[in-house]
């Protein structure tokens, strides 16, 4: 601290504590102590209070002992001279306003103002699902600001946070010295994949009002969440921190220490005051100073450098004005690297040659019809990738051609046929590694703003933007794209890249229909590919770093829970770091085959599960079910009265015949926890001969979410005729039509569910 | 100024004393020259066929009637004085151990246990059960293990295991873990008997292992019990020197070392009672204050003032506006009551332990206590009328003090994050080059608070961080060196430290038996990672400037025998003993990781503790010390921006730098 900041902060915390007494005092009379308070699809209450407090504040009633707590920490400003120490006080204090801060949109929620309505003339477009872009429906264009992030949004990113290529948060709190400075400094984290926070006002305008003015696209997909336009909202930044270390931690509400040391050591997250820092700014610094947060400020204020709160400064001032640099796109670009610096982020950016800003933040970018230039594939058009490894002579690295004409002469907002086609070589590249490498198109190519692509294989669908044309963007970048990033990411087991792009009708005739067969080749390959085939499983530790006691065992039969790493994925990344999270796990001998017991899996996952599970089996949910993380797709769990499971996507909101939501029973799967019953799981481990065979397998599934039944139709059906019961798809019931148990029954009584007649579960 | 003292306050006192012919410590020290032989440990009387001094161009060689060579004689010599000041403070940790049990069983007037979390912290330690059991259960619980601590027979005293693990491990193999208080005192006295031990290297090791019973058995006890009852101090602010005395209110001065009853005189000073009946006698009211540590036991937990330290005890009662000295035990001086005497001042000895032939002897009684102290103060107050001139020097300095371990802890992280890290981090940096603790007594050989003050100031200005305990942590408060404003005068990297927690660069961390706290704040450290794994690898040292008690001597020997680098300014005791001296360096470097040297030059022991913690830096792989990498944080730049600013009348918070070429 320094006696400026604590003085302010202590002055801030006092006040909104009081703040806060008042607001509650008027809602309890206006609404009464049973009035429900809840944020948007949470299982942690509100989660600040219930990291620190342990309180589970369900109910207006709930909120007078935070209240108490929260006064409890307050402190006296020190005085002008011979002062008392500060330092600790000040901290307390900042938690006190966090507290309040979190009572207050509590309140807020109980009376509808929360997310904050938008009153002037911008718009806010929520976008869909990020994990699953090729299912983003158009979004509906909301009347209100995003609030805090829900349990579903946080859980989809957890793999990206702990993988790395989300390298942490930036709450942005004020507003920027011009709307240019603003763009350009969420440009620069989102170039880094860094989530955006957006919150608090100066005099009034908020960094919100000036990107929706710039028409920035704001939402989940791009990475930058409009919280609300005062300070008060920065908390759901604060409560995003926190279920970071409930969710992929297993911590438990009120171990408030070991959650702040959890984002201190694994949250890479960092305040960016812009603008006049006021009293209620400093004390809500102060409190996320708590969680080794560190706050960069673009105006003069006092730097605290000494360390430790933080891994390294806690307050730095950079003024706007002071940073060299010609434009706001170079100073933006210093103050972010400042950012990063203070808070020890590692950023891995690789440098790709194109005409439009690139990072995965633009992943989730959609580009609308009535923006598009141009478009490859989807109704009008055929557009497809294939990657295939070739001779080491045969690749000439860094080559880019385009076989046929650009799309200059297609009219604007049309479509033209596409084909892209990658050759590597490599010497530890394997035949195996074809497709794992030909998936990372998808996500290579989104990463460019202005382009947009769906899909993979022969029903690729990508879109330019008419900006991005503008600025220059054509065909040859997909190449250079891709050149740059297969080098960047795979870099261990690709030397040589080269990229064709057919545009020419004839020749993009002739490499579908080789591509086609090589996907042929590629899907039988894969389909006899079994767990009994191969001698080694792969493990996935990678989400240790947010849950330290999980290990994921992926076999070619059952892939990774969280759904991004299968068998040869892991295979891949092996090869790329061999002492990575991926490691080959002997199987050793088998001990049970039906239950898929392995002597060298309990070894492993006992060992590097720090010695929390001794056992795992493969195929069960019944009997030492695999932990999870929290990333999971889908939960399994078993409902008794039906004899069978239910499995809910992570999609789903709705409530389950377990009573319990997706959210909530996501706190029994994950943190690594072994519970009998209940199991995270990859949504593709549906489809595999393999699920829960021990327990009778698929036609135990007696209720899923609507959400996977249509998503996943071709593959599920296949799995009834598999099962032989080519109807079990309409026999398992959904959210549609049972959220209890005693609406479940009857309809598996009705339809005649196989389930209800299987050995008993238990 | 004159060379007895540094000191403007006391400086005016003595020249009050000179012109009215009263004499001082000052002016006896002058006249009466100490005995050479005994200073430097060459003289044996330990039994009737000496006294045997060991003089002459080859003191070593000489052997006294028994045969005994100087190195038995220096080595027994210190030794029995490491016992005595272990005794001090273990005696004094052994009463609290009483009180808190007369507490938990209610029969002890007019006290409650002030931290019941501490306490259970501490039953914890002393695997006391404390599930479901009343504070008043616990306590007495608490009495029995502490008590239990003194009477020991057999394995290690239970405290030992708050020391760090290779510490541990270190005190078993060399035989130094002490096994109870009260057997390590006897065993001590036993070995330096005449005719028992003659190797004064087996005869230190004892001695080495009768503090760590001090450190790590009665002190430590004695601070932890303190705080239980008295409450665990947190930061104060206060006023110190003479000047603390008024001239319009009863001055009661409380002497000595023991908190018990000073708490209640604390208690029966704010009774509304009394301070009527002051008002009756024409005073505005009561004024406490103190000298010594029983001043620091309430300065850490109430904020009353220090009216001096030890070699200002006289100079107090010499204002002439004094009605009561109440004292108790330790560093008390008999020649208070002959000066009493020459004053209206009251000299009230209150422990069955300490009687001074001339005094008004009120014993206290822990049974009876608010109202003997009730007692004491109404006496004090019926002496105000008594008085004749005063003369209080208007000198005085405001002053921070209440550093526990506690809350240093708290303070670097508050209630979520408290760690050592950040002090740590500040280290490892080399914003803090180190660390040293300033501790012990005045003495009237040598000018009054000018080595304490010397060092304090050189060490800060360096980025050395300052702990400080007892007289000498007086001494640096007088001075103004323990607000938070003289951070102006520490280095830059330390300066930025104290800014970030707003705390000055000395810290008052309490009295002479907390000198324990400094044992588990060093313990702390060096767990707290990054700085080694024992007390014996941090970039610190531990320096007595001014000692003079026997308590002193005990406590450099059990931070010697923790693993630290002890250097005690003045006269060496053993320096008559080429070889003694070499075991308490060399030797004891080698064996624990600590020495004990005696420098008498200021400059030399700065230098020295200097060499020793950029020598312990090195080893640690740390950065060499570099001022210049440091500073640019705090508020000054702020306060300077805003400044130009308003003159301009145009605040632009985007740019420091148009601020500054205005």
């Amino acid at each position: 601290m320094s006696r400026y900041i604590a003085t302010a902060a202590i002055r801030g915390a006092n006040r909104i504590v009081q703040e806060a007494e008042e607001m509650l005092q008027k809602a309890l009379q206006e609404f009464g102590p049973d009035a429900p308070v809840a944020f948007t699809n949470t299982a942690y209450y509100l989660p600040v209070i219930l990291g620190f407090t342990g309180i589970e504040v369900a109910r207006l009633g709930d909120m007078p002992r935070v209240l108490e707590y929260a006064k409890g920490l307050l402190h006296a400003a020190p005085g002008e001279h011979n002062w008392l120490p500060y330092l600790g006080e000040t901290l307390d204090c900042g938690v006190a306003t966090l507290l309040a801060e979190e009572l207050i949109e509590g309140i807020r929620f109980v009376r509808g103002l929360e997310p904050e309505p938008i009153t002037w003339g911008g718009t806010y477009t929520q976008s869909a699902s990020f994990t699953s872009p090729e299912f983003a429906r158009e979004g509906e264009v909301q009347a209100r600001l995003n609030g805090p992030i829900d349990d579903i949004q946080l859980r989809a990113w957890g793999i990206q946070l702990v993988d790395g290529r989300m390298p942490g948060f930036a709450a942005i709190v004020g507003a920027a010295k011009s709307n240019e400075a603003a763009v350009q400094i969420v440009r620069e984290l989102q170039k880094r994949n860094i989530l955006v926070f957006l919150s608090g006002n100066v005099n009034g305008r908020s960094i919100i009002h000036q990107l929706m003015e710039e028409g920035v696209e704001m939402g989940y997909d791009t990475y930058i969440v409009p919280f609300g336009t005062d300070t008060i909202s920065a908390i759901y930044a604060l409560g995003f921190a926190t279920r970071s270390a409930l969710t992929f931690g297993g911590m438990k509400g009120g171990q408030a220490r070991e959650i702040l040391l959890y984002n201190k050591y694994r949250v890479f997250a960092f305040v960016l005051a812009l603008g006049e820092v006021d009293d209620l700014k400093y004390a809500t610094a102060a409190g996320a100073i708590n969680y080794g947060f560190p706050t960069l400020a673009d105006t003069v204020i006092p730097q605290i450098t000494p360390t430790g709160i933080t891994r390294y400064e806690h307050v730095v001032s950079m003024p706007w004005d002071d940073i060299p640099g010609e434009n706001d796109t170079e100073k933006a670009r210093r103050f972010v690297q400042r950012a990063i610096e203070v808070r020890g982020v590692k950023v891995k950016i690789t440098e790709v040659p194109i005409p439009v800003p690139y990072g995965s933040a633009f992943e989730g970018e959609r580009v609308r019809k009535q923006d598009m230039r141009v478009e490859f594939g989807g109704k009008y058009s055929r557009c497809f990738e294939y990657l295939r490894m070739a001779d080491f002579d045969a690749v000439e690295d860094g080559k880019v051609t385009v076989v046929g004409p650009g799309f200059e002469d297609v009219p604007e907002g049309e479509a033209m046929d596409m084909g892209i086609v990658v050759e590597v070589a490599g010497r530890k590249m394997q035949e195996d590694f074809e497709p794992v490498l030909e998936r990372q198109i998808h996500y290579f190519i989104n990463g460019a703003s202005g382009i947009q692509h769906i899909g993979q294989r022969d029903i690729a669908w990508i879109r330019i933007s008419k900006a991005a044309a503008e600025k220059g963007f054509n065909l040859e970048h997909f190449g250079k794209i891709l050149y740059a990033r297969f080098h960047a990411d795979f870099g261990a087991i690709v030397d040589k890249v080269q990229v064709t792009i057919y545009t020419d009708p004839a020749q993009v005739e002739q490499w579908l229909a080789r591509a086609r067969e090589a996907y042929n080749q590629r899907n039988v390959r894969l389909a006899g590919m079994t767990d009994e085939s191969v001698e080694e499983f792969y493990s996935c530790t990678l989400c240790q770093s947010f849950a330290p006691n999980h290990v994921c065992v992926v076999s070619p039969e059952r892939l990774g829970l969280c759904g991004a790493y299968n068998w040869l994925d892991c295979k891949a990344s092996h090869q790329i770091n061999p002492t990575g999270p991926n490691q080959p796990i002997k199987k050793g001998a088998c001990l049970d085959p039906v239950y898929g017991i392995f002597d060298g899996v309990n070894q492993f996952v006992y060992q590097n599960s720090h010695q929390t599970v001794s056992n795992v089996t493969m195929y069960s949910i019944m009997r030492d079910p695999m932990t999870a993380c929290g990333c999971f797709e889908c939960i399994a769990m078993v409902i008794p009265e039906a004899n069978g499971i239910m499995v809910v996507s992570r999609e789903d909101p709705s409530m389950t015949p377990a009573g319990m939501t997706f959210s909530t029973l996501a706190g029994m799967a994950g943190g690594g926890l072994q519970t009998p019953g209940v199991m995270g799981v990859g949504k593709y481990y549906l489809v595999s001969k393999k699920f829960i065979s021990a327990d009778g397998g698929f036609k135990r599934v007696v209720w899923m979410s609507s959400f996977l039944k249509e998503t996943m139709a071709e593959e599920l059906k296949a799995v009834c005729e598999r099962e032989g019961d080519p109807d079990l798809l309409d026999k398992i019931a959904d959210e549609r039509v049972a959220t209890t148990v005693e609406e479940l029954l009857p309809f598996l009584e009705e339809k005649g569910h196989p389930a209800l007649t299987m050995d008993p579960l238990f | 100024m004159s060379p007895k003292t540094i000191d403007p306050a006391a400086q005016a006192a003595l020249e009050k004393a000179e012109a009215e012919g009263i004499p001082t410590a000052f002016s006896r020290a002058e006249q009466l020259k100490p005995c050479p032989i005994g200073a430097e440990g060459a003289c044996c009387k330990i039994c009737a066929m000496g006294p045997c001094r060991f003089v002459g161009k080859a003191p070593e060689e000489v052997r006294g009637v028994c045969g005994a060579d100087l190195a038995t004689v220096a080595a027994r010599n210190f030794a029995r004085q490491v016992a005595a000041g272990a005794s001090a403070h273990s005696d004094h940790g052994r009463d609290l151990a009483f009180a808190l049990q007369a507490v938990a069983k209610g029969e002890a007037q007019g006290y409650r246990i002030k931290d019941a979390q501490k306490l259970r912290r501490v039953a914890a330690l002393l695997n006391v059960p404390t599930e479901g059991r009343s504070v008043e259960e616990v306590a007495y619980d608490v009495g029995v293990a502490a008590l239990s601590a003194f009477g020991q027979q057999r394995g290690e005293i239970i405290y030992a295991s708050r020391a760090t693990r290779r510490r541990q491990e270190i005190w078993r193999q060399l035989g130094l873990m002490p096994r109870g208080v009260d057997r390590e005192v006897v065993e001590m006295m036993h070995r330096t008997h005449e005719g028992v031990d003659m190797d004064a290297e087996n005869i230190l090791d004892q001695a080495m292992r009768t503090a760590l019973a001090d450190g790590w058995g009665g002190s430590m006890l004695a601070t932890d019990l303190s705080d239980i009852l008295f409450g665990t101090p947190a930061p104060v602010q206060s006023m110190a020197n003479l000047g603390v005395l008024r001239e319009d209110q009863v001055n009661i001065v409380v002497h000595g070392h023991e908190p018990t009853l000073s708490e209640m005189i604390v208690a029966a000073s704010q009774d509304p009672e009394l301070i009527a009946y002051a008002r009756e006698k024409g005073a505005t009211g009561i004024n406490l204050c103190g000298i010594c540590c029983t001043s620091n036991e309430i300065l850490m937990r109430h904020g009353i003032p220090p009216a001096g330290n030890f070699l200002q005890q006289e100079l107090a009662i010499i204002t002439g506006a004094v009605e009561a000295m109440i004292v108790d035990v330790q560093c008390v001086m008999q020649a208070l009551a002959p000066l009493s005497k020459r004053f209206h001042t009251r000299l009230i000895t209150t422990s069955p332990k300490a009687r001074i032939p001339g005094a008004t002897h009120m014993q206290f009684n822990e049974h009876t206590a608010l109202d003997d102290a009730k007692a004491i103060v109404r006496l004090a107050i019926e002496n105000f009328p008594n008085r004749k001139g005063t003369a209080i020097p208007k000198v005085s300095s405001p002053m921070i003090a209440g550093f526990s371990h506690e809350y240093l802890n708290y303070m670097q992280g508050g209630r979520f994050r408290a760690s050592f890290r950040p002090l740590n981090d500040a280290v490892i940096a080399g914003r803090i080059r180190g660390a040293v603790g300033i501790v012990g007594c005045n003495n009237a050989r040598q000018p009054h608070d000018e080595g304490i003050m010397a060092l304090v100031k050189e060490f800060i200005a360096q980025d050395v961080l300052v702990a400080m305990t007892g007289c000498a942590a007086i001494g640096a408060g007088k001075y103004g060196y323990m607000t938070p404003e003289i951070m102006a005068a520490a280095g830059p990297g330390l300066r930025e430290v104290c800014e970030a927690i707003g705390i000055p660069p000395v810290l008052h961390l309490g009295s002479c038996v907390d000198n324990s706290r400094i044992l588990t704040v060093l313990t702390q450290m060096a767990t707290e990672g990054g700085l080694g794994e024992d007390i014996s690898d941090l970039p610190a040292a531990g320096i007595c400037p001014e000692w003079m008690s026997e308590k002193s001597l005990a406590i450099g020997t059990y931070f010697v025998a923790s693993g630290v680098y002890v250097i005690f300014g003045g006269h060496s005791p053993v320096g008559a003993s080429r070889e003694v001296t070499r075991i308490m360096t060399e030797v004891w470097d080698a064996k624990v990781g600590g020495r004990l040297e005696f420098v008498p030059d200021h400059a030399e022991i700065l230098r020295r503790a200097l060499a020793h913690i950029d020598a312990k830096r090195a080893a640690l792989g740390l950065p060499a010390w570099d001022p210049t990498r440091f500073g640019t944080s705090g508020d000054t730049p702020v306060r300077e921006f805003l400044t130009v600013s308003d003159e301009q009348y145009s605040l632009n918070m985007y740019s420091a730098a148009r601020a500054a070429a205005e």
